[in-house]
């Protein structure tokens, strides 16, 4: 391209320049560089993102643990004179009441359509259209029931079947062993069946198969995606219910419609449509009761409700009150039905079905077993002792879950926990003194009933307040949470809009934007925490931070506010000045309104479910709409075209050289762009998509000629890069030096490439071909990650050592002769290390000649300072982009390679875009790059084959150099987040280099002065070369420019995750919301939390390069 | 003068805007089974024939842009050459960004090659019946205060509107309400086409409201 910084810099002259002028002041340049301020400001807005998030989070995302331990038949839970009886055959715990059972799901049975009021004249599409339940309920009182069925939110259909197999209240995230399925790893209904030898046959919704892979005796699934299609579903149920209920072959049939809940979603519940679904699920469970048997308990219930416009998710009354209604052929209540339905906790069903079919309680049930069931019909004493045997047995089961949930988890609060042990065990202790006085008949019949009752309502107590304590903790949004959340991130996102604008204007920035502020935020956590010491509340750490992370916001509003008067007043005294002000603010604003559309566009691409999942190609779509707008408005300003009166005829414009390359570059771009979408991950929601054949390991390759081609493709490439690389390093002069980092640079780059290409070559070779290698080839899978990783850390640590990369050549010492340091070159590049001293030599002479004058006496040059802290970023990206390849599959290195090159052209864009628009702020990076870079970010996660979905992680990268062994949970996190967030990490690691960049691709332009050969003419000659010690010359606005930059970013992150919170809040009621939103919203926030520390690494890295540039320089002088 | 040509171009304007429509209906009187989604491509087609066909002809009889020079016959056809090699290369050009863009590279080529057409006929074809076959002319066009009578205005207006009505036409492409419409290039098509229409009927409201602003170079 056209940075032809020539591998010299004469900075080393130039400084001498400066000593001369500051005398005898001991550093080069006196004003030093604000590092710690800019460093603390930047970590103070992180944490006021990090707390809204936590804050949002812990409203939003219910988490929960799962136990993977499972129930037996052989545990311990039965009271002892029960615990010696022989059971009938095929029986757990309790003799079975029932052999089979069908369980007919209606998705979305709102208890409402299942109620039916004979008195009602004009009843709405939904109203008594279920007359047969009506009808059984009233004609055969003892043998049939309703229930309002109450779900627990989330009422999304998937947690709901989780909720209605295991027992429990799953949230959002149940942490369990294995994120990789859906499957459900808890103990449930369905596995203690198929382990007690029963028969399950399944038919309708298809989300069960990924729930309850090979559970099934047999099952037919259906499609459940689109909810357009009505009738798919139940009719191909219809179609096998009969058959499959007469043949008999099933102890658990489970028929799962869809109908009534697409219904729903599609026409809302209030539409003649919903009259028709209904009445054919009349019709359903008619026949359905005829071809039962006697043996059989029928159970018909909604998994949850809807509300006025037909969708769920959420905890509304319409939402969670769903119905259900139990119904046997033989009898099987004891006494009448109360006036009104009993409400009944949905996960009391998971209990009663296990007894009744005789199989143990799923272990982490929690349910409450539904006595009346178990009556029977002997006499009240007889029933009332059942009852309490099943209360028995199902209290023990919560008792044993509660311990060993409290054993890994302390979500539960303590002291409720012991409240409830002295309850449980009090009950159980009286049951079995009851039990024994029974035995040894020392008790009369009243009494003995009375005490049983009392025995009942204890077990009861106990059973509902457990559940409470659990549905306290596990199932309840917290919409002031959530609030809070959402108006910390917003107030934060404008304080760094606010603070970017002001940090360039004002001078006392730090002391009154940062210094209050924080004291603000301290002073109210200390008020805080002071408050909870005499409260003595539990502390709760989350509230605390981010109350004092809202103080801390509302310090810095204030002092902006107090400012904002005063500059008023500023203005107000200069009226032409204002006006002036006014029309270049309205014209800024115009310039701004472009890319903040683009960010706009973006950010309300997160409200639809749509838009989130396509944005895959939504992201790319944006940055290549940015970059053309960006044209088209430098071609609108005649930017591009040669100034008109340069030997062109009036109206006719032609490009200038660079807009062709500008343009050149945008093509590469568009190119970058386009190939970059082969490297997609899909969905599930998008049914035609086909995964990248990129995204498997080689090793899983059949095709031996194919796997070596792409073996030798990908490891060419590696070698590409590090010569790219390399030669750009070359190029700047960066390579001369023979410091640590540089021999590293020379020496440690190709050594990991080779390590790298070492470990594809053994991870994805055929496994049996090896044959008596195969121990080594255990071993070498381990020890070349481990050298990649020992070397990149040795790598980084040199560069955060000594990161210079400058070769000073001081002729004080060694007049004439020019060292080249590097032997192995090519003879080119020997000419260009012995022409550019040359070249410079004369410039040199001239200079001295200059210089002695004024009584000073020779000069140094310095190769590669103008460079040498984007050569240093370069480095450190380089290291981290072969840490993160190694983590991926082999042949998503293409795909890094594509994410450095389009990082590349862009910083060429944004450089050639700024000199060809006459910029003239050098030091503040205009919001278009801020925002190409960040879209680019979001596109490469997407490109490097990963969905914000928890089945798209590639877990395999937390065994890269491990053995299928981790003591700790923490280092295969490390590994699995640095390998899903691998672009966020490069690109805001590399964020610096926007700043960086148009300084080191510097025009030299000094050709031109060279004939004048005026002394004066010749310092700005000098100037011209200055590339990035021109940051140097004014550290102030050097510091405020990074502040600027990383402020900017964060804002543009903070802006992204803002529209993501906001779409989780407004659509917590979506269908979409646990599929699409919520899991978005996660990743967003990983994403922004990774982002924004490894911003905070990168400006890091560029501080601490000034601070050994500075050493440098001392050192220089003090020679 | 100025009054007059306006109404000139008003006319012409409303004239291609009608045209457009008219293709949309008279075709279903001649063919069977003719609708604008159904038979999508057809549709493209008639559509780009008869505004090419249109803009050629106004641009004849009005003669926008009078050359000064009397030209011979041989230069006349390789000027018509010309400006066919540059429609071909627009089309191609066209295909090749809307492909970068996220169009699909090897199925439906035909749809994306006929949206190509389209665009380029609401475009590339104005420009080369305005300024001919003169690349350094439509650099001067497209950019502030490069315009120089009423009808470059236009052009500026129309090539702008109908691009960014084809630029929101893929909107609506991801969401998943599974009208007609929806598939590619449909909606992105009768986005460039409503695009154009309002650019047709904005072009000489904007240069009515403006006209006190509005100062042309001389040539």
């Amino acid at each position: 391209m056209q940075c032809t910084g020539q591998g010299l810099v004469l900075a080393g002259v130039h400084h001498l320049a400066w000593v001369e002028l500051w005398g005898l002041s001991l550093s080069v340049f006196p004003r030093r560089m604000q590092r710690w301020p800019v460093l603390l400001f930047l970590a103070w807005v992180c944490f006021l993102f990090f707390s809204g998030i936590g804050l949002f989070m812990s409203g939003f995302l219910l988490t929960r643990i799962e136990l993977a331990n499972s129930s037996s038949c052989s545990d311990p839970l039965v009271p002892p004179p029960w615990d010696k009886q022989s059971l009938p055959p095929g029986s757990c715990w309790v003799p079975r009441r029932f052999p089979k059972v069908v369980l007919v799901i209606i998705d979305a049975l709102r208890f409402e359509f299942a109620l039916f009021n004979p008195a009602k004249v004009n009843p709405l599409p939904y109203e008594n259209k279920l007359s047969f339940l009506h009808h059984l309920a009233t004609s055969q009182p003892h043998h049939a029931r309703l229930y309002r069925f109450v779900a627990d939110p989330p009422t999304a259909t998937m947690q709901r079947i989780k909720g209605l197999t295991t027992g429990s209240l799953p949230t959002f995230i149940d942490v369990g062993s294995n994120f990789a399925t859906y499957a459900i790893q808890e103990d449930n209904l369905l596995a203690q069946l198929v382990q007690n030898g029963r028969r399950v046959v399944f038919m309708g919704d298809d989300t069960w198969e990924g729930l309850f892979p090979k559970k099934f005796f047999r099952s037919y699934f259906f499609p459940s995606f689109n909810v357009k299609d009505l009738h798919t579903v139940d009719n191909g149920i219809l179609q096998y219910l009969y058959p499959t209920v007469n043949s008999g072959e099933w102890d658990l049939l489970i028929a799962h419609f869809l109908g009534v809940d697409h219904c729903g979603h599609k026409h809302g519940p209030d539409h003649p449509e919903m009259a028709k679904k209904l009445t054919q699920m009349n019709e359903m469970l008619r026949s359905l009761v005829d071809h039962l048997g006697n043996d059989t308990l029928l159970l018909v219930a909604g998994d949850h409700g809807m509300t006025e416009t037909g969708d769920h998710g959420g905890d509304s009354q319409r939402e969670v009150n769903a119905a259900l209604f139990v119904y046997s052929k033989t009898p099987l209540f004891g006494t009448d039905p109360p006036k009104e339905p009993e409400a009944i906790p949905q996960v009391n069903l998971v209990p009663t079905v296990a007894l009744l079919l005789g199989v143990p309680i799923p272990y982490s049930n929690i349910g409450e077993v539904m006595a009346e069931l178990f009556s029977g019909d002997g006499d009240t004493v007889s029933e009332a002792l059942q009852q309490l045997l099943v209360y028995h047995i199902n209290a023990k089961q919560v008792d044993r879950f509660l311990h060993s949930y409290s054993l890994v988890a302390q979500d539960l609060p303590a002291e409720q926990l012991q409240h409830l042990q002295e309850l449980f065990s009090s009950a159980v202790e009286e049951h079995i003194q009851l039990l024994a006085q029974m035995q040894r008949a020392m008790l009369m019949s009243p009494e003995l009933e009375s005490k049983l009752r009392s025995l009942i309502s204890r077990f009861q107590l106990y059973l509902r307040q457990a559940r409470a304590v659990c549905t306290q903790s596990w199932a309840r949004f917290h919409p002031l949470r959530m609030v809070g959340g959402c108006t910390l991130i917003a107030a934060s996102c404008l304080l760094c809009y606010v603070a970017s604008e002001l940090a360039t204007v004002s001078d006392s920035f730090y002391r009154s934007c940062l210094l209050y502020p924080l004291l603000w935020g301290l002073v109210t956590a200390v008020l805080r925490g002071l408050a909870y010491v005499f409260t003595q509340e539990e502390l709760d750490l989350l509230l605390l931070l981010s109350s004092a992370a809202a103080a801390s916001l509302l310090g810095f509003f204030w002092q902006w506010w107090g400012w904002h008067p005063k500059r008023a007043r500023l203005l107000g005294s200069q009226p032409p000045l204002a006006s002036i002000g006014l029309r270049q603010r309205l014209r800024v604003w115009l310039g701004l309104a472009f890319p903040m559309g683009i960010l706009l566009f973006r950010c309300g691409a997160m409200f639809s479910d749509s838009f989130v999942v396509a944005e895959a190609q939504v992201a790319p779509f944006l940055l290549a709409s940015l970059v053309m707008l960006l044209i088209g408005k430098l071609h609108w300003d005649g930017r591009l075209t040669v100034p008109e009166g340069h030997k062109q005829p009036i109206g006719f414009s032609s490009y200038r050289k660079e807009s062709w390359h500008l343009l050149c570059l945008v093509t590469v771009l568009l190119v970058c762009l386009r190939l970059s979408g082969f490297f997609h991950q899909c969905r599930e929601e998008i049914p035609h998509c086909r995964p990248s054949v990129f995204l498997p390991p080689l090793a899983s390759l059949r095709n031996t000629r194919a796997k070596n081609l792409f073996y030798l493709l990908c490891v060419a490439l590696l070698a590409g890069l590090v010569y790219a690389v390399r030669s750009w390093l070359r190029h700047y002069g960066n390579l001369n030096s023979s410091d640590p980092v540089v021999l590293f640079v020379r020496w440690g780059f190709p050594l990991v490439v080779l390590c790298i290409a070492c470990y594809w070559a053994v991870a994805s070779s055929a496994e049996d071909s090896l044959g008596k290698l195969q121990e080594l080839v255990q071993v070498a899978v381990i020890a070349f990650p481990w050298a990649v990783y020992g070397l990149a850390s040795i790598g980084l640590l040199l560069l955060l050592c000594h990161p210079m990369t400058v070769f000073a050549k001081d002729s004080r010492e060694s007049a004439g002769s020019i060292v080249t340091p590097y032997q192995g070159i090519p003879s080119s590049k020997v000419d260009l290390l012995q022409v550019i001293p040359q070249i410079y030599k004369r410039m040199q002479e001239s200079e001295k000649s200059r210089l002695e004058r004024r009584s000073c006496r020779a000069t140094v040059a310095a190769y590669g300072l103008g460079s040498v802290y984007s050569a240093a970023l370069v480095v450190a990206l380089t290291l981290l982009g072969f840490l993160l390849m190694l983590l991926h599959a082999e042949r998503l290195s293409l795909a890094f390679l594509l994410l450095f090159l389009e990082a590349f052209v862009l910083l060429h864009i944004h450089t050639r875009a700024r000199s060809l628009a006459g910029d003239t702020e050098p030091f503040s990076v205009p919001w278009f790059a801020v925002i190409s870079w960040l879209l680019a970010a979001s596109q490469f996660f997407y490109s490097t084959g990963h969905q914000p979905v928890f089945p798209a992680i590639h877990w395999n990268a937390a065994f890269v150099g491990f053995h299928l062994d981790h003591s700790t949970n923490l280092l295969p996190a490390v590994l699995v987040g640095a390998n899903t967030f691998a672009s966020h990490i490069l690109f805001a690691v590399g964020c610096p280099l926007l700043l960086l960049w148009p300084f080191v691709c510097e025009m030299p332009s000094s050709q031109k002065k060279k004939s004048k050969r005026e002394s004066q003419e010749e310092l700005q000659t000098v100037d011209k070369h200055m590339m990035e010690m021109r940051l140097r010359e004014s550290p102030e606005k050097f510091s405020t420019a990074l502040l600027q930059l990383g402020l900017k970013y964060l804002f543009v992150l903070g802006a992204q995750l803002l529209a993501c919170v906001c779409a989780a809040v407004i659509l917590r009621r979506h269908l979409m919301v646990w599929k699409v939103f919520a899991p978005k919203f996660l990743f967003e926030s990983l994403g922004f939390v990774v982002s924004s520390i490894c911003l905070l690494l990168g400006i890091s890295l560029v501080m601490r390069v000034d601070c050994a540039v500075s050493a440098w320089f001392s050192q220089l002088q003090l020679r | 003068m100025r009054e007059a040509e306006l109404r000139k171009l008003l006319a012409a304007n409303l004239l291609c805007a009608v045209s457009i429509v008219l293709t949309a209906l008279v075709p279903a009187l001649f063919l069977d089974g003719f609708s604008v989604l159904g038979t999508h491509l057809t549709w493209l087609c008639v559509c780009s024939v008869c505004v090419s066909v249109l803009n050629v002809t106004l641009c004849l009889i009005l003669k926008p842009n009078p050359s000064s020079k009397r030209s011979s016959l041989s230069n006349k056809i390789s000027r018509f050459l010309k400006c066919c090699i540059y429609f071909f290369m627009s089309c191609i050009l066209f295909h090749a960004i809307i492909v970068l863009y996220g169009a699909p590279l090897i199925e439906s080529v035909t749809e994306t090659f006929l949206f190509s057409v389209l665009l380029s006929t609401f475009t590339t074809l104005q420009c080369l019946c305005l300024l001919g076959p003169n690349i350094q002319a439509w650099i001067r066009v497209f950019s502030r205060n490069g315009a120089m009578s009423i009808w470059e205005n236009s052009l500026q207006i129309t090539t702008m509107c109908s691009i960014l009505g084809g630029w929101f036409g893929a909107f609506p492409i991801p969401l998943d309400w599974d009208r007609p419409w929806q598939v590619w290039p449909i909606s992105c098509s009768l986005g460039a086409t409503f695009g154009y229409m309002a650019g047709l009927i904005i072009a000489p409201l904007w240069i009515h409201w403006n006209r006190k602003q509005l100062t042309y170079k001389s040539r």
